[in-house]
C-alpha cells in the first residue's frame, strides 16, 4: 500500500514535448511509472518517447484512462493548465511549475471547490511510491520502498529526508512535496489524513518552513487524529524577518510565521520535533 | 517588489481613492516651489524611501513655510534614513513628497492582502490607525477586524458594512469609504499586488477619508504580466548583491556572520544556516543557487560570497539529484580554478554519485575540504571560521 499512487496509476505529462517534459518523462518512464501520453497544444497525433501526443487533456483521458497528470508548463500558463486537469476530471494534479502569480493560484483553488481533484503544488518536486510510481523531478536513486511518509514544503528537504530514512533501512511508503508557495494545493493535513490511514506507514516525517500557519494547523490536527509516530522538522530558525527566503511562501511577516511559533505547537501537539535537519533519520527510528 | 509612497498615492488616484494634494521633489528649490504652488498653511515633508517607520526618526517633517519646506528637503535629501524597519545602514533618500496638512479628527488602519490559510483576499481595518498593526494586534487585538472576501463572489455588501461598523464610520460617510474599499479591491486584482496598505487612513474635520500614507507591494511572480509596475522599481533602495545574484538565478540575502554558505534549494539553504548557526558559527548569507547548478552559476556564487570581506570560510552543501555529484564536483573545481578563493572552502556533497565527486575533491591544489557529511561538514566550517579571526 501507499498513499495516492502506485503502479497501477496511469499518468499522463502537460507540457510534455518541452524540454523539462521531456526529460523528466523519460526520468518517469526509466523508473517504471505507467506514464501513457502527453497534451501539448496544436502537437496532437505526434508520437513523442514512444508515446501518444494529444492536444487537450480531455482527449488523453478519453484515449489512455489516464488519472493522474502531471504539469511542466511555464508559469503563465500553468493555473490553466491545472483548471484544464480538473474539467477533464483528472484525480491527481501535479504542478512542478515555479512562479505562478498567488492570484491565478487563488482563482484555481476557487474553481477547484466541489471537484474530484486534487492538487500537489505548485512550486514542489512532485510525488512519489518508491519502485512503482515517480511522478516529478526527485533523484530516483536515493528513494527505498519500505515504511515512513514524507511529506515537505521544501524540495531539497524532501531529499534530504528520503537519504536519512534510506541510511536507517527504513525506506519510504510515499513521499509528497506539497510545494513552497503561499497558496498551494494539499496541505499538511490533507497528507497527514492519508498516511494516518494507509496501514504500510508506520511513521512520518513532516517538513515546513518559515511563512504562513500550515504547521500551526497541522499540530492542531496530529493532536487529535494522528496516532503514528510523527518526526518534525522546521527550516528558517535563523531567517531574518521580512526577507522571502527563495520560496515565495517562506517569510515571516509581523512576527508570524516564525519557525519557533511552528516548532513550539507541533511539541505541544506530541510530534518529535528536531533542531537539526540532520537528526530526522534517527529520530525516527527512535520514534518507532 | 515594493514601491515609494509618492507612486503608490499615484495608483491610488487611478483607482478613486482620495489622497492628499501634492507633488515629489527631487531639489529642495522644487520642493519649496510645490509648496508655495499648494497654497497652505503648513506641508508635511515625507523622505521617500522603501521601508516604514520614518515619522520617528526625522523623515517625516511638518514645515510651517515654504523656506522650511526647503530647509527641511535640503537636509533629507542626499541622507540615507535608518529606521527600525531598515537594516544599520539604511535606505537614501532620493527624493521627497511634498503634500499639503489635513485636520485630523481620526486616524484608521486599512489594509488588504492574502489570506493564505482561507485562501481569499482580506481587508484587515482598525480604528487605532497611526500605529504599528502589529503592536496594534499585540496589544489590542480586539481593535482589528479581518474581513475576507471570496475570490468568487468579490466585494459584498456585508464586507463595506462590517468594516464601515469596526471603523465607527457615519453611515452618511460610507459611501466613501465603500469608494475606498472598491478602488483598493480593483487594483490589487488589476496589478496583481500582494499587498496595500493605508496606514493611517485619516478621517478629517470635515468628514472626509484620506489616505494620508500609502504602500502597496506586488507578486514578483506576476511582475513580468505588468510591465506598467515594473516600470515602478527602484533598484537603488534594494540591496545590490542580491539585484546582482537574481541576474545569474541566484537567491541571495546577505547575513551579518561570517561563514558564506552555498546551497541549492530554498530549504536546504536555510536549513545549512540553521545548522551552522546551531554548531556556533554564523552564516554570512542566505544563497540558494537552484537546480541544475552549472560551472558559471557556481563561479557567480563564490563571487558574491567573497565580495563580502567578513567571510572567513565558505561552506558548499549540494545535494546532488537529476545534476550528479562528480558533475557538481567539477563545476567546483573548475570555478575555483577560474576565481581565487582563498578561504578555506567545505564541501559536502550527497546524493547521486557522491563517492565519485566526494573523490574529485580530495588531493587538490585549493584550500578545499570534502567532509564526510552534513554534520561534518558544519563542524569544519564553523572551526575554521573560529581559526581564522
Amino acid at each position: 500500500m501507499s498513499i495516492l499512487i502506485d503502479k497501477n496509476t496511469r499518468v499522463i505529462c502537460q507540457g510534455f514535448t518541452g524540454k523539462q517534459g521531456t526529460f523528466h518523462s523519460q526520468h518517469a518512464l526509466d523508473y517504471g511509472t505507467k506514464l501513457v501520453g502527453g497534451v501539448t497544444p496544436k502537437r496532437g497525433g505526434l508520437i513523442h518517447l514512444g508515446l501518444p501526443v494529444f492536444n487537450t487533456v480531455d482527449e488523453a483521458v478519453k484515449n489512455t484512462g489516464a488519472t493522474a497528470s502531471v504539469i511542466y508548463v511555464p508559469p503563465f500558463f500553468a493555473a490553466d493548465a491545472i483548471l484544464e486537469a480538473v474539467e477533464a476530471g483528472i484525480e491527481l494534479i501535479v504542478c512542478i511549475t515555479e512562479g505562478i502569480p498567488t492570484l491565478q493560484m487563488l482563482r484555481v483553488k476557487a474553481a477547484m471547490q466541489g471537484t474530484k481533484s486534487l492538487l500537489i503544488g505548485a512550486n514542489c518536486p512532485g510525488i512519489i511510491t518508491p519502485d512503482e510510481c515517480k511522478i516529478g523531478i526527485m533523484p530516483a536513486s536515493i528513494h527505498q520502498a519500505g515504511v515512513i511518509g514524507i511529506v515537505s514544503r521544501s524540495g531539497t528537504l524532501t531529499y534530504e529526508s528520503v537519504h536519512q530514512t534510506t541510511l536507517q533501512g527504513l525506506g519510504q511508503s510515499t513521499c509528497v512535496g506539497i510545494g513552497g508557495d503561499p497558496i498551494h494545493g494539499m496541505n499538511f493535513i490533507d497528507v497527514l489524513t492519508l498516511f494516518q490511514a494507509d496501514p504500510k506507514t508506520k511513521g512520518i516525517v513532516m517538513v515546513g518552513e518559515i511563512g504562513g500557519s500550515d504547521e500551526e494547523a497541522a499540530a492542531e490536527y496530529i493532536k487529535a487524529h494522528v496516532t503514528k509516530p510523527v518526526v518534525a522538522y522546521i527550516a528558517g530558525q535563523t531567517a531574518p524577518t521580512g526577507k522571502r527566503m527563495g520560496h515565495a511562501g517562506a517569510i515571516v511577516t509581523g512576527g508570524k510565521g516564525t519557525a519557533e511559533s511552528k516548532m513550539n505547537a507541533l511539541k505541544v501537539a506530541g510530534v518529535e520535533v528536531v533542531n537539526a535537519l540532520t537528526d530526522i533519520g534517527v529520530a525516527m527510528q527512535r520514534c518507532l | 517588489m515594493n514601491i515609494h509612497e509618492y507612486q503608490a498615492k499615484q495608483l491610488f488616484q487611478h483607482y478613486a481613492i482620495p489622497i492628499p494634494e501634492g507633488r515629489v521633489a527631487t531639489t529642495a528649490i522644487e520642493a519649496e516651489k510645490i509648496a508655495q504652488e499648494l497654497t497652505h498653511e503648513s506641508w508635511v515633508v515625507k523622505a521617500q524611501i522603501h521601508a516604514g517607520g520614518r515619522g520617528k526618526v526625522g523623515g517625516v517633517k511638518v514645515a510651517k513655510t515654504p523656506d522650511e519646506v526647503f530647509t527641511f528637503t535640503q537636509e533629507l535629501l542626499g541622507t540615507r534614513l535608518i529606521t527600525n524597519q531598515t537594516d544599520v545602514t539604511g535606505l537614501p533618500i532620493d527624493s521627497v513628497l511634498i503634500e499639503k496638512t489635513y485636520p485630523i479628527k481620526r486616524e484608521l488602519y486599512l489594509s488588504l492582502l492574502v489570506d493564505r490559510s482561507n485562501e481569499c483576499l482580506v481587508f484587515v481595518a482598525s480604528a487605532a490607525g497611526g500605529m504599528d498593526i502589529e503592536t496594534v494586534a499585540n496589544e489590542m487585538p480586539e481593535q482589528i477586524i479581518s474581513v475576507t472576501i471570496h475570490p468568487v463572489t468579490g466585494l459584498e455588501n456585508i464586507h463595506y458594512d462590517k468594516i464601515a461598523s469596526a471603523l465607527k464610520i457615519e453611515h452618511a460617510q460610507q459611501a466613501r469609504l465603500e469608494t475606498i474599499m472598491r478602488g483598493m479591491v480593483e487594483l490589487f486584482l488589476a496589478k496583481d499586488a500582494s499587498q496595500i496598505e493605508i496606514n493611517p487612513l485619516i478621517e478629517t474635520d470635515l468628514g472626509e477619508l484620506i489616505a494620508l500614507d500609502a504602500k502597496i507591494n506586488f507578486d514578483d511572480n506576476a511582475l513580468a504580466l505588468h510591465p506598467d509596475i515594473f516600470a515602478l522599481r527602484d533598484v537603488r533602495q534594494e540591496e545590490v548583491k542580491e539585484n546582482e545574484a537574481q541576474q545569474f538565478g541566484l537567491n541571495y540575502i546577505a547575513l551579518d556572520g561570517n561563514i558564506g554558505c552555498m546551497v541549492n534549494g530554498a530549504g536546504l539553504a536555510m536549513a545549512t544556516m540553521d545548522l551552522v548557526k546551531s554548531k556556533g558559527g554564523f552564516p554570512a548569507n542566505f544563497l540558494d543557487v537552484g537546480g541544475g547548478t552549472n560551472v558559471e552559476k557556481v563561479c557567480e556564487a563564490f563571487k558574491l560570497i567573497l565580495a563580502d570581506g567578513a567571510v572567513k570560510a565558505v561552506l558548499v552543501n549540494i545535494f546532488g539529484g537529476i545534476v550528479k555529484c562528480d558533475v557538481i564536483a567539477q563545476g567546483i573545481l573548475a570555478a575555483m580554478a577560474q576565481i581565487e578563493v582563498n578561504v578555506p572552502v567545505v564541501v559536502r556533497l550527497e546524493g547521486t554519485n557522491a563517492e565519485q565527486g566526494r573523490a574529485l575533491l580530495t588531493n587538490t591544489d585549493f584550500k578545499l575540504y570534502a567532509a564526510n557529511d552534513l554534520n561534518d561538514a558544519a563542524e569544519k566550517v564553523v572551526a575554521f571560521a573560529e581559526a581564522a579571526e
